[in-house]
């Protein structure tokens, strides 16, 4: 069997966080009962006219940059013509000729070190409305639509065909996120829709220059159905050529249920968008002056992060990797480290334990309860033998769930750690008498039950006894 | 005559003196559409009772000590595609036929801060489609001259309610003529505004980058003064011009001494009927006299304005008019098996046949695989046009021609023959396409009917067609002459 490599492009919609709409004043939170985040210019009613948004027009521009992109100097907006009644002027304003922005890339973690994938073009767009169907789709007896997400910002950004496997698919992905996310133009929010993906696939024998047909993949609403959908229609496509069949270029689409992608519409289905200049916005100028204050303004990048911890904190590459994914966690970090200069301590905790309890709560890092300064109380009291360190996870368990100082939760548990010998020795006593297997197996050169009677104490004393008084003390009274 | 027949300044100047008051005027508009309106049929709704009520709250201002504005209390009629909040506004059309707007358009709050009073919507081509209202989704209109005949359209609703006294004074929309042509049939000044002079927020769209409301009205200084009420930046209209407008009744100066007047050689060719070739030539020697230096100029690719336009327009209109789909407004049909069968229903009926053609036309133009041979192509024609204009323009200070080949036609004669139809809008179009500024002003009669002249001027040379249409108006004696019908039943 010939070996392939699938070829992937990915298409990225993020909406971004201006307050109102691309071209008109209303709302873009999210959320809202049906319909109340609109206005005549939203709804498309007859007679009203798009006004663009400069604040939309900045935060492209910001993300484009942040992307390593050139900003146009001129561009326009088109009109995208087609029906669907989430889309309430029958057509979608976005640009087609003269995009925003251009030529940019990011570096990804790729198999043999870091790879650049090149980012087409970005342009803006309005975002469509959505459809309340009684069931599902194909059954529902009428559909209602909400109008609230109609018209608010998205930024589409296209990568190259740069993409060989479904591992740095998720890299990409992960890292426009993180990018988008520094720039604090946009939550990606994958759930709640602000962050969406489609993806072209096509697959080539390993070696080939030549491409592939492509299919286009739509609906794939989590980073786990990205990473599924692209492997079943890699495999899928693999099939196909295998069994001397040729791939169709067509749009499908991801069915999370069945686990599979499913044609949606041919290649002579495909709709005829009928783009043309949109005649209701002028077209837009964009000064150099403007780009380069955008550019002054732009914060530190999760790239530039990550080496600055390796060199600054004396992180491991991977650490620093993993911290700076997410500005908020790299942001909570550096906040623990201000005050606590132990940062491979910090970021292990972080890593660990924190993330545990953050994922299994999902919460988000930015809302976490333990704040920097608690946690940072928490490793001081293990260091100055307050507590110890197993204890530690015990006190941020108890601190994640109730928000509580750590010296509180120690006190009010009883948790300090037991260092005084005239407490520790009674137990010990009781803890030889109970076990004269072991004290015998010990004392006959087997190591090994040493360490059984010291868990013996630790379990008598709830863990609360310092590991190393118990240690020497058994020794002292056995030897 | 009675108040309906007098000009805004006229009323206004009665109005300052106290000799009438808002209600009378507004009393002998209602009194003069309840007499003609079922023989001209130039409204589609009509709203007597709020017009009364303004009109007598407005009165109760002046007689508390308010100085009326100059369009304080005058009647103005709407064309039906402007937004009116709280009043039905169809364009005429059965797709729209229940279309109450939320909102008022830009120029709708610009006249209630003039005090005007709206007496209603009136009639027109389905969405600005025609050029004889005889497309309209509910009924023809008439020409107030000839009741025989088309009163022109577009904007032929507004036309004939100023010609017949069933308004003062009234706004239209010009997508390629609807403001001038039907002026021109109908015997009144119509004027279509340099292209982002006046907002267009709230005209229903037709063609966006063609359309622009303008004012028609009994003479050139009520066209002024109206022009100032509507005209100004607006920030909810992108293609709105900023710049300072100037009070535009400081042009109305009878006097055009050195003034070059161009007289370009393709306006003039075959098509052109003779009795309108005759009273366009009469207007020049007239304007010599007047002391304007005469001169023959040229724009090479008149030819092309009108394919080049019926790419364009209908290109636009494909797209502006996807969102009349029964989704959200208007009609819907109720007998549909799915969402796609319920819009392609609804706009099989909702939308007359020249609508239909022109959505036909336009997404050909638009379609993959045609764009560049015909809407990228058009648009380049365009560009030619526009400097066609520029260059006319470096001698010349206005231009003047025809606004129409020939009078009112006769109903019927050409809606069955689109192509016809078209030609009768060949001498306005090209303006749209260049985005002038441009005047009709009556300019004599024929056979009873009413022949217009048309003057064309630089982007924000308004003021300059002011000047040019007031001077040439005040040495003509067709102000005031009022339709036979009016006579008749008074």
């Amino acid at each position: 069997m010939a070996s392939y490599e699938p070829v992937i492009g990915l298409e990225v919609h993020v909406e971004l966080a201006s307050k109102s709409k691309i071209f008109c004043p209303s709302t873009t939170a999210f959320g809202g009962d049906p319909n109340t985040h609109v206005c005549p210019v939203c709804l498309g009613l007859p007679g009203v006219l798009p006004v663009l948004n400069k604040q939309v027009v900045e935060f492209g521009i910001r993300a484009a940059l942040a992307l390593n992109c050139e900003i146009a100097h001129f561009c326009k907006f088109d009109r995208k013509n087609y029906y669907y009644p989430d889309l309430p002027k029958n057509y979608q304003i976005s640009q087609y000729d003269l995009p925003l922005a251009f030529n940019g890339y990011i570096l990804i973690e790729g198999e043999n070190g870091p790879k650049k994938i090149g980012i087409t073009r970005v342009h803006m767009e309005e975002d469509a409305g959505k459809l309340v169907h009684q069931g599902t789709i194909s059954t529902t007896p009428y559909s209602l639509v909400d109008y609230n997400r109609t018209g608010v910002p998205l930024l589409e950004i296209v990568s190259e065909p740069d993409i060989s496997s479904v591992e740095e698919a998720k890299s990409y992905l992960n890292k426009l996120k993180a990018i988008i996310q520094y720039t604090g133009v946009s939550d990606c929010k994958m759930e709640e829709g602000s962050l969406r993906c489609d993806a072209n696939v096509s697959v080539r024998p390993v070696g080939s220059d030549r491409l592939g047909t492509k299919t286009e993949i739509k609906n794939m609403n989590s980073f786990r159905a990205l990473q599924k959908a692209l492997s079943y229609e890699i495999e899928r496509q693999i099939e196909v050529l295998e069994s001397g069949g040729e791939i169709v270029q067509e749009t499908r689409t991801w069915d999370e249920g069945k686990g599979i992608t499913l044609p949606m519409r041919s290649k002579e289905e495909a709709h005829d968008y009928r783009y043309f200049p949109e005649p209701d916005l002028v077209p837009l100028v964009i000064s150099s002056s403007w780009v380069d204050s955008i550019r002054k303004s732009l914060p530190e990048l999760p790239d530039e992060r990550k080496e600055r911890y390796v060199k600054e904190f004396d992180l491991p590459p991977y650490d620093a990797g993993v911290l700076t994914s997410s500005r908020e966690v790299a942001d909570y970090f550096e906040a623990c480290v201000d005050l606590y200069p132990y940062p491979k301590v910090v970021s292990n905790w972080i890593m660990g334990d924190l993330a545990r309890l953050l994922n299994a709560h999902n919460v988000e890092i930015e809302n976490c309860p333990v704040k920097p300064r608690q946690l940072v109380a928490m490793l001081k009291l293990i260091d100055k033998n307050v507590i110890s360190g197993k204890i530690g996870k015990t006190v941020l368990e108890e601190m994640f769930a109730t928000g509580k100082d750590p010296d509180v939760i120690v006190e009010e548990k009883g948790l300090r750690q037991i260092t005084d010998e005239g407490s520790i020795e009674p137990i010990i006593d009781q803890v030889i008498a109970d076990n004269p297997k072991s004290v015998n197996d010990y004392r006959n050169g087997k190591e090994k039950a040493l360490g059984f009677l010291v868990g013996q104490v630790m379990k008598a004393t709830k863990g609360k006894a310092n590991p190393a008084i118990v240690n020497q003390l058994l020794r002292k009274k056995l030897n | 005559m009675e108040l309906c027949d007098y000009t805004a300044h006229e009323l206004h100047d009665m109005l300052v003196r106290r000799e009438i008051s808002c209600e009378d005027i507004c009393r002998s508009i209602f009194k003069r559409i309840k007499l003609l309106d079922k023989k001209i049929k130039a409204y589609i709704t009509v709203i007597e009772e709020e017009a009364l009520m303004r009109a007598r709250d407005i009165d109760q201002e002046i007689s508390q000590g308010a100085e009326p504005g100059p369009l304080t209390g005058i009647p103005v009629a709407i064309k039906d595609n402007i937004c009116t909040e709280g009043l039905r506004t169809t364009c005429a059309s059965k797709i729209l036929h229940n279309f109450v707007p939320p909102y008022n358009a830009t120029v709708i709050n610009k006249l209630h801060s003039q005090k005007v009073i709206i007496t209603g919507k009136t009639n027109m081509d389905e969405f600005a489609m025609g050029s004889s209202t005889e497309n309209s989704g509910f009924f023809p209109t008439s020409n107030p001259w000839a009741l025989d005949r088309v009163p022109g359209g577009s904007s032929g609703g507004s036309a004939a309610a100023v010609a017949a006294g069933e308004a003062i004074c009234a706004l239209g929309s010009d997508t390629g003529g609807s403001i001038r042509q039907p002026a021109a049939f109908c015997g009144v000044v119509g004027m279509k505004p340099t292209y982002g002079a006046v907002s267009r927020f709230g005209l229903v769209a037709f063609a966006s980058s063609l359309d622009q409301i303008g004012p028609m009205t009994r003479d050139v200084t009520d066209a002024a003064l109206m022009l100032n009420a509507i005209c100004g930046h607006d920030r909810w209209d992108s293609t709105s011009i900023p710049t300072d407008y100037p009070d535009f009744t400081t042009f109305l100066v009878d006097d055009i001494k050195g003034l070059r007047v161009g007289v370009p050689k393709e306006y003039f060719t075959e098509g052109l009927s003779p009795e309108v070739r005759e009273i366009i030539e009469k207007a020049i020697a007239t304007l010599e006299t007047l002391g304007a230096n005469i001169v023959e100029t040229t724009l090479p690719h008149t030819d092309y304005a009108l394919p080049a336009y019926y790419l364009i327009a209908p290109g636009e209109a494909s797209s502006n008019l996807a969102r009349y789909d029964g989704v959200r407004y208007g009609y819907r049909a109720d007998d549909a098996d799915d969402v796609v069968d319920m819009f392609i229903k609804s706009r099989s009926r909702g939308f007359g046949d020249e609508v239909k053609r022109r959505i036909m036309l336009g997404s050909y133009a638009l379609s993959a695989g045609y764009y560049d041979a015909y809407y990228l192509k058009a648009l380049k024609v365009r560009t030619l046009i526009k400097r066609d204009f520029e260059a006319a323009f470096e001698n010349c200070d206005v231009l003047i021609s025809p606004t129409t080949p020939t009078p009112a036609f006769r109903k019927g004669e050409k809606i069955d023959d689109p192509l016809t139809m078209y030609m009768s809008d060949i001498y306005t179009l090209a303006v749209n396409l260049a985005g002038l500024p441009a005047i009709s002003v009556p300019g004599g009669f024929r056979n009873g009917l009413p022949v217009g002249v048309q003057f064309i001027g630089k982007p924000l040379g308004e003021g300059t067609l002011l000047r040019v249409a007031y001077s040439f108006e005040q040495s003509s004696n067709y102000r005031g002459k009022r339709p036979p019908i009016v006579e008749e039943v008074l």
